[in-house]
């Protein structure tokens, strides 16, 4: 019993480990990245503070499909594109300031429906191989977005406003401005505080509260019958089917509950971006929400709001100081650029392996159990 | 399998066919002729468009070939493909670098990317029989950390030769190196055929050849048998004594290395090399060139690439032309984004070969 | 038991076949409330189908539904899925776990029928958006439980549980619903300690007092006399014997099990005697990790040139023999061949060794499915042997030869009368009695010295089975080939062994001669399980 109960203690730590081990690796980066950038603090702080309004909703959209067992949901970049194409209609009708963003996310809301239900249904086709099959759709479906954004918008989707057609008469132009959106809701409850030794911080007061009320949602969702069947159905799929779950019809809904999340919070970003790069926006933007939340802690199978929360700050403040210190080392500031891409990637990379190899230590484990139970049958 | 069969009985001559041909090859291979039949009447000329479908096969041939090894072991389709080219980048960058010129530039581009080929190829192999079951994720993302990782060493390798490196700094490696002068055209002038606006990068054709090959008889020895075997069933092949690792690997080495030598061959035709962010996505269309060739995740042959890539190459080479003139919009990318992916997409859903 | 009420489930003359394969004859079983009968029978008397028609398993109805009625409470009811089943009453707890791991044995319990709370979302969204009330759950996870008798921690993870307690999650689940009648238990007591199957059979009573009907499924047939009211013998599809729990003992019931017609029993004894033979193998302390067939402490001596019987129940550990020694699960202990060690967890080794084995899972293991005959009976032969190549540059080039490969393919389709159009075609294509003699022609064309035969005959009609039993008879005495067959077909053992051992708990119970009586090694079979 005693020795039972001591194993299952360093498990325990084994697993806190490896869960700590990204986020740990991150604080060290930064740790060695941050006096070399020559940052203030001052700027550091209003970045990351920035830079979390900006992005925590976009990564929260990610927590449901982890939930549901489907993995790291590349998928969201479908989201991403239906909040695109809302804001476009939306600046194209000039309807400005909050009511345009309320809109834009409305009508974002039956497009991010349609691209969820399609992922959805395909990745049902390919269980076991959801990550890559989301992978390709955010392409595919890519391809279908400049399908409509670059030849169907003015030409058979009405567009008026020269402003952001291309000359040429139809499609939508590089970069769409959101001038006379720029961070309305980050500055609709104006704030500034002043920290001793960091001096004053802007606070984007409502767009805080909207992350709040989503996690709060979260919270909430995990403990309805839907939250509930989706853990479920994220751990054993043939259990769930046995004992009447829908399997099919969750795992879908939990797809297109996390794209109309992303669609959201795409509008959220873009907003305080102020401008729209129509074909390269939503592009990375998955790669960048998954590597973050992965630098929080968070793996393929498990994840939670506070990875959300300590991963947008590892990884932005990794972001904001790696070129500068990069710069100071070799004196080329591309260096950096380069090195927080990689990094992005390699994060990824590391917890895929760690997923795929830590399913594999669990079947050893059995064996080890068996050779114990002979020797100790032996005397 | 009873119900299947009985189904296929069922089934017409006609649908016979498309099963065996695979009902998406079918549309694409259907779009593309309809696209030569019209280009004369768009005013394209045909002998050009024909040259340039061939010229483009000779180039990419060889990539895409490097799809079949791991295939044939089971570790599904090469995503990884970018850490194969950035060996042949790394034998082409030296090769200039020591001073070849000419034709044996491209023969010791080859020779050095060798040994880089072998070693990525090795801990890639490695990893990937680490991870067994979750190959095509993690390749893809191997594939882009590489690629981000070799930007960073293309601004630090202490690179010298001015041809490469960037004018004023005096270091750190150009986004595009001219090969004029080393290996540009070497294989396709090598007996090539030109007839009016018609020509054949015969030498190209031959190399693609020899490699192809080379394959075909790796496949039908001891060693390739057993290849199969392991991606067929790799519990099958356990039981009969293959170490099924073993194999994996030698496979995973064998395509990073033909993805070294396939980016040599598509350089010397381009005319340049490309460094930085250019390897990333280079995976994707000779992942979909292979499937529109009629392979799937667990199995491919010599004839689904070369099927594959000429009817890759030829919607990629057609659509703008042809589309140009019909409707003077420029549709090409998005076509070819739609079509290559949706064919990926394909691959992935379909059952019979989800066995994991 | 007072018949007053009228019996609760009525199943008359039960019929059900396999794509003509009959697996069970005309079966009628009465059970009452609060009644405990126990069911036994070795594997393939029909148990497990007789208990899915009941349950309404998709498994039955996909291959053609059953014949005869089933009757509760006096009414003729038609199962479509299991749910309906569970709608009416009835409750299983099968063998493989069927468990949330990651969930605590309250959601488990409770899992897809929670108690739940109307909020504002779920008035707009539908009642999936509900949330669940856990207080509630946790007063109706608490009865189960107290119903059960055997107390579990109600907030413990699954997956750090032991075993036994995941055994009474899943009854306290079925325990859990408030229409419970008859709760089927198909072996519960196998994964239990001793401490633990006692408190169930004393929950199992408690049940029958507030008048649920239990089906018992066990081997252990001191538990079925402890606990049933009711003994039911099945055999070869026929119920061959009910008796009443105290009119019957042990050593009757085995009988029952394993009786065959007294002209099918003459065992084929030749009285070839290996007694004074090499020891061609030897195996000591073998343990083997094989999931669901877990061997422990197996010692074994094979004669050179008999053919030895490996028996036992399903789950005992027969299977993992082989597999063990093979290399193809994770395993330990000795092996030495020939007075030589033979490594363990290396298939390579044991084939160089010129042992084959014919493994009993031919889709996946047997064969290449999507591949050719030629390439099925070749392959192994070619890889460990270099048989079949053509060697260019001095042995550098092994090349295929597809001539000597045809050949071979074309030997073993006319000496094993393998119906198939061509040595081209698929081997997914096969019938499974042709596909098992492909696995033969595989392990011959080995040229082996110890053949190991894994369920030879599994699920292939009897046509076939006489062929695939004769082939192998042939093989051993006309090549002196050393052969052991496991099997879970006593009869098939005694026909075609010289000795036979019998696995039970993952142990060798005993080796007995083949020309032993049915019981004699019936009572070895039951003698340890687990």
């Amino acid at each position: 019993m005693n020795k039972t109960s001591k194993k299952k203690v360093n498990t325990d730590m084994g697993e806190l480990m490896r869960r700590g081990s990204v986020p740990l690796m991150f604080i060290l980066i930064c740790a060695v990245c941050i006096p070399l950038s020559g940052l203030s603090p001052n700027m550091l702080v209003n970045e990351i503070v920035t830079r979390m309004g900006r992005n925590a909703f976009l990564i929260l959209s990610l927590l449901i499909p982890i939930m549901a067992g489907m993995g790291l949901n590349f998928g969201m970049t479908l989201g991403a594109m239906a909040g695109e194409i809302g804001l476009i209609l939306v600046s194209d009708w000039q309807i400005v300031g909050i009511p345009g963003m309320v809109l834009a996310m409305i009508i974002s809301v039956p497009i991010s429906v349609l691209l969820g239900f399609f992922c959805g249904k395909i990745l049902n086709m390919a269980k076991g191989r959801e990550m890559i099959t989301s992978y390709i759709i955010s392409y595919f479906i890519n391809g279908i977005y400049q399908l409509v954004v670059l030849y169907l918008m003015g030409s058979v989707i009405p567009i008026r406003h020269t402003s952001i057609k291309l000359p040429r008469g139809y499609g939508i132009r590089n970069t769409v401005s959101l001038l006379n959106m720029r961070q309305m809701l980050d500055n609709l409850i104006p704030l500034r505080i002043t920290l001793p030794g960091v001096g004053e911080v802007k606070i984007p007061v409502m767009t805080f509260i909207v992350i709040a009320v989503l996690c709060f949602f979260i919270v909430w969702f995990r403990r309805t019958k839907l939250g509930q069947d989706m853990r479920a159905v994220g751990q054993d799929l043939g259990v769930s089917r046995d004992s009447g779950i829908n399997v099919e019809r969750t795992r879908i809904l939990s797809i297109i509950i996390s794209t109309v999340l992303a669609g959201f919070g795409m509008i959220i970003y873009l907003q305080n971006m102020g401008n729209i790069a129509t074909y390269s926006s939503h592009s990375q933007i998955g790669m960048f929400c998954i590597a973050a939340l992965l630098v929080g802690g968070a793996s393929v199978d498990k994840a939670s709001i506070g990875n959300v929360f300590l991963g947008v700050v590892l990884f932005h403040l990794m972001f904001i100081v790696a070129p500068r210190a990069g710069a100071a080392i070799t004196g080329d500031s591309m260096i950096g650029e380069y090195f927080r891409v990689f990094v992005s990637y390699a994060v990824i990379t590391v917890a895929l392996v760690m997923y795929e190899t830590n399913k594999r230590r669990a079947k050893s484990r059995e064996s080890e159990r068996l050779r114990e139970a002979q020797m100790e049958e032996e005397g | 399998m009873n119900e299947k069969t009985i189904e296929k009985k069922e089934k017409g001559a006609f649908g016979k066919f498309v099963d065996s041909f695979g009902l998406p090859r079918l549309i694409i291979a259907l779009f593309l002729l309809l696209l030569l039949i019209l280009a004369p009447f768009v005013g394209a000329d045909l002998p050009t468009q024909i040259s340039n479908i061939i010229a483009r096969f000779s180039w990419n041939g060889v990539l895409v070939l490097a799809m079949v090894p791991m295939v044939h072991s089971g570790c599904g389709l090469n995503f990884g493909l970018p850490l194969g080219i950035i060996s042949g980048l790394l034998g082409a960058t030296l090769s200039i670098e020591f001073g070849f010129t000419g034709p044996v530039s491209f023969l010791m581009a080859i020779l050095i990317s060798t040994p880089f080929a072998l070693v990525f190829g090795t801990g890639y192999g490695w990893l990937l029989n680490r991870i067994k079951g979750g190959e095509m994720m993690i390749a893809t993302y191997v594939g882009f950390s590489s690629v981000s990782l070799m930007c960073m060493m293309w601004l630090i390798l202490p690179y010298k030769s001015p041809n490469m490196v960037w004018g004023m700094a005096g270091k750190g490696l150009r986004t595009t190196i001219s090969l004029e002068g080393y290996y540009d055209q070497v294989l396709a002038n090598f007996l090539a055929i030109r007839i009016g606006n018609f020509e054949i990068p015969t030498g190209t054709l031959l190399f693609f050849a020899v490699l192809a090959l080379a394959i075909w008889a790796f496949l039908h020895t001891k060693t390739g048998t057993a290849m199969t075997a392991v991606g067929s069933n790799p519990v099958f092949a356990r039981a009969a004594g293959i170490n099924v690792d073993r194999i994996r690997m030698l496979s995973v080495i064998m395509s990073t290395w033909l993805a070294a030598v396939g980016i040599l061959v598509y350089e010397q035709g381009f005319g340049f090399i490309q460094l930085y962010m250019a390897p990333f996505y280079m995976a994707l269309p000779a992942v979909s060139a292979i499937l529109i060739g009629g392979a799937s995740v667990n199995k491919a042959s010599i004839m689904n690439v070369i099927i594959g890539t000429i009817l890759f190459q030829g919607i990629v080479t057609m659509t703008p032309t042809v589309m140009n003139n019909m409707i003077h919009m420029d549709m090409s990318e998005v076509i070819r984004i739609i079509v290559s992916n949706g064919m990926i997409l394909y691959a992935l859903t379909r059952k019979t070969e989800g066995s994991r | 038991m007072s018949n007053e009420k009228g019996p609760l489930l009525e199943m008359r003359n039960i019929r059900k076949d396999f794509f003509g394969n009959q697996v069970l004859t005309d079966i009628n079983l009465t059970l009452h409330e609060g009644e405990v009968i126990g069911l036994v029978g070795e594997n393939g008397a029909g148990k497990s189908t007789l208990m899915r028609i009941l349950f309404g398993a998709d498994m039955i109805r996909e291959t053609g539904g059953y014949g005869g009625e089933i009757r509760m409470d006096g009414q003729v009811v038609h199962f479509n899925s299991p749910f309906d089943a569970i709608a009416a009453g009835i409750g299983m707890v099968h063998q493989e776990f069927s468990l949330i791991p990651g969930f605590t044995t309250t959601e488990n319990i409770l899992l897809n029928r929670e108690p739940k709370k109307r909020t504002v979302l779920s008035e707009i969204f539908g009642e999936r958006l509900d949330t669940l009330n856990r207080t509630e759950m946790d007063e109706r996870a608490a009865n189960a439980i107290e119903m059960m008798g055997v107390s579990i921690d109600r907030n413990m993870i699954i997956s750090d549980m032991p075993v036994g307690h995941k055994q009474f999650t899943e009854i306290a689940r079925e325990l859990s619903k408030e229409q419970l009648k008859l709760l089927i238990l198909d072996e519960p007591t196998a994964v239990l300690t001793e401490k633990e199957a006692e408190a169930l059979l004393a929950s199992i009573r408690g049940m029958a007092e507030r008048g649920i009907a239990v089906i018992f499924i066990t081997h252990r047939l001191q538990e079925i006399l402890s606990v049933c009211d009711r003994v039911v013998v099945m055999r070869d599809g026929y119920v061959v014997n009910e008796s009443k729990a105290e009119e019957t003992d042990v050593y009757e019931i085995t009988r029952w099990m394993v009786g065959r017609d007294v002209k099918l029993t003459e065992a084929e004894d030749e009285g070839r005697s290996f007694e004074n033979a090499n020891t061609i193998l030897k195996v000591e302390k073998l343990w083997v990790d094989m999931p669901g067939e877990t061997v422990r402490n197996v010692n074994l001596e094979v004669k050179e040139g008999e053919i030895l019987g490996i028996g036992g129940l399903a789950g005992q550990g027969k299977l993992g023999i082989p597999n063990g020694i093979m290399g193809l699960y994770h395993s330990g202990g000795r092996v030495i061949f020939e007075g030589n060690e033979i490594p363990l967890n290396s298939p390579r080794k044991c084939l160089d060794s010129s042992f084959a084995f014919v493994s009993e899972d031919r889709r996946h293991v047997g064969l290449l499915l999507d591949e050719s005959l030629e390439w099925n009976i070749a392959f192994p032969a070619m890889q460990i042997h270099d048989e079949f190549l053509k060697k260019y540059l001095g042995g550098l080039v092994k090349w295929r030869d597809e001539k000597a490969i045809k050949e071979v393919t074309d030997k073993y389709i006319e000496e094993l009368a393998i119906k198939c159009t061509s040595s081209k075609q698929k081997a997914k294509e096969l019938s499974g009695g042709n596909q098992q003699k492909v696995c033969l022609a595989k392990a011959f064309a080995l040229k082996p010295r110890l053949l190991f035969v894994s369920e030879p005959t599994r699920g292939i009609d009897v046509g076939a089975k006489a062929l695939v039993l004769d082939a192998l008879k042939k093989f051993n005495r006309e090549n002196g080939i050393t052969i052991v067959i496991i099997s879970s077909e006593l009869e098939e053992l005694r026909q075609s062994c010289d000795r036979i051992a019998m696995v039970s708990g993952g142990r060798i119970a005993g080796i007995l001669p083949a020309s032993s009586t049915l019981e004699e090694l019936g009572a070895l079979m039951l003698s340890q399980v687990i």
